[in-house]
């Protein structure tokens, strides 16, 4: 199966690979998938408090070329987004994006999985009502 | 770096299987007339080639059109032959698709099929193929050399077992003939399955050899029609697919031997080499093995994007992302490995055209792939802080 010229521009040269302070009240994690599963993601952002604009988003992945992909494309579009607008981001965005074939589309569930779960973090931290994650099962 | 796929056909069988395409393009089944006889000759000829590999006698080998048709032919056909004798057949867990379907699909026609465990280093445990013989087993099915990590099984003492218990013997040598000395005499073999393409014959040709003597094995035709092949494989034999086997063969007769040490060199710098690598892990028995072969999981990195980054190279891995069940390696899975070890692997297998450099540019790209992709994943990053990854609760998708 042939990758996409986007999935393989992604995977090498990944978007804002790294990791921030999890401990801090103003970045949420998000950290998906299974090591048995041959996925995990890990998806950081930053948020600015007083605009709730995410300033910075880092993941790490490990998985195959479309996760990898999935997730620095995910943190690219993070960046200056609003909180409640990167809810909106949808994992069917993704698969477009990369030009997903269908038993890759697991790895844009995944990325949209590890969105959710990061500003989840972040807003429990803050004191916020976590939103409902859609469950793919 | 993936010859346990294929392996190219080898100038000399290119050569010796030409004229059988266009001059001589005789059916061998044709009586009357120069191109028959023609055809005839020359699969003969084949015949003995591939007959003197494995120290058999032309008469037992059945030309088919693959090791998959060999392996059906020979489960499914000792099992509708000796039924009425017994319907219990024993195979294992590691075995090819092509034999542990054979079996799935007896046992719908009522055979009772038991698969054996391996051990951690990929081979079966002969007490418990003791255990499991039973006065109906009909048929022992264990393959000679495995797929998947060249482990070599103890065939001459799996055989004995099986002849002391009256059942029969088969292997599904694909990966062995050729690469290492089989011997269907000394190694006490009944039925053995093995094809031209993984040995530098061309693809779609292969064959099983079914003993004549002590005791007279018989199998029951799969494919019915004009009787070819001792009316155990009907069909148009493949003349120049069987010369290019006959001549493939040949030359593993010949050089086999030296291949062997030469690319079991070259493994073992390779093997070294990748082995450096911080937990980095070979799987399977190291000293009952094929040469050519070395399976290693790189813990933390994810197979196939592993193989993502070594796109220049050809390789495999036990990681199958692309299928929807996400399961890795069944065959690493027996051995023990958990799910993220055999995510965690890659296989490869030398050929004879294998060179020094591109072992060398192997070791490279794999090395340097592994350390980028260590470098995004935060399991590797867990690791180095000391996290045990069996504490986290994993969110299974």
């Amino acid at each position: 199966m042939a990758y996409s010229e986007k999935v393989i521009d992604h995977y090498q040269n990944p978007r804002n690979i790294g990791t921030l302070d999890k401990n801090k009240t103003n970045v949420g994690t998000g950290l998906v998938g299974a090591p048995e599963c041959g996925d995990v993601m890990r998806l950081q952002i930053e948020v600015d408090e007083v605009t709730g604009i995410i300033t910075d988003a880092k993941f790490k992945t490990f998985g195959c070329g479309s996760a990898i992909a999935s997730s620095s494309l995910a943190t690219e579009w993070l960046k200056g987004k609003s909180i409640d607008d990167a809810l909106t981001i949808d994992n069917m965005d993704i698969v477009e994006e990369l030009a997903l074939p269908p038993v890759k589309i697991h790895c844009s569930v995944l990325a949209e999985d590890a969105i959710k779960t990061a500003i989840n973090d972040y807003r429990v931290k803050n004191g916020l009502e976590p939103i409902e994650m859609k469950a793919h099962h | 770096m993936d010859h346990n796929a294929t392996t190219p056909c080898d100038p000399r069988v290119v050569d010796a299987m030409i004229p059988y395409f266009t001059n001589k393009f005789g059916n061998a089944a044709s009586r009357n007339h120069k191109f028959g006889w023609e055809g005839e000759e020359a699969v003969d000829y084949a015949r003995e080639q591939v007959a003197k590999l494995i120290n058999a006698d032309p008469k037992e080998i059945i030309f088919t059109s693959g090791a998959t048709e060999a392996d059906n032919l020979a489960i499914k056909g000792v099992f509708e032959m000796y039924k009425e004798k017994g319907n219990h057949i024993i195979t294992a867990k590691t075995e090819h698709k092509a034999v542990l379907d054979a079996c799935k699909h007896v046992e719908k026609l009522g055979a009772e099929v038991t698969y054996l465990s391996v051990k951690e280093d990929g081979l079966i445990d002969l007490a418990e193929l003791e255990a499991a013989m039973k006065p109906t087993t009909i048929l022992v099915s264990i393959m000679y050399a495995n797929n998947e990590i060249g482990v070599i099984q103890p065939i001459k003492e799996i055989s004995a077992i099986a002849k002391k218990h009256g059942a029969l013997f088969f292997t599904d040598a694909v990966q062995a003939v050729g690469k290492t000395k089989v011997d269907v005499i000394a190694d006490g073999i009944d039925l053995l399955a093995f094809t031209a393409h993984k040995m530098y014959g061309p693809k779609g040709v292969g064959a099983l050899y079914v003993r004549r003597k002590n005791p007279r094995v018989k199998v029951t035709a799969q494919m019915d029609g004009g009787g070819h092949e001792r009316g155990m494989r009907s069909g148009t034999l493949n003349v120049p697919g069987i010369v290019g086997f006959g001549k493939a063969c040949e030359i593993c007769i010949h050089e086999m031997e030296s291949d062997a040490a030469r690319i079991g060199k070259m493994r073992d710098h390779l093997e070294k080499e990748l082995l450096t690598l911080e937990e980095s892990y070979l799987n399977g028995n190291k000293e009952h093995r094929l040469p050519h072969v070395a399976n290693i999981s790189f813990k933390y990195v994810e197979g196939e994007g592993l193989l993502m980054g070594v796109k220049d190279i050809a390789l495999s891995s036990g990681s199958a992302c692309t299928s929807a069940s996400l399961e890795p390696s069944y065959v690493l899975k027996a051995l023990g490995l958990d799910d993220e070890l055999a995510h965690s692997s890659l296989r490869f297998g030398l050929g004879r055209f294998t060179t020094d450099e591109e072992v060398d540019f192997t070791i490279n790209q794999v090395k340097e792939a592994v350390t980028k992709l260590r470098d995004m994943s935060p399991l590797w990053e867990m690791f180095k802080e000391g996290i045990d990854l069996k504490t986290i609760d994993w969110q299974e998708h």
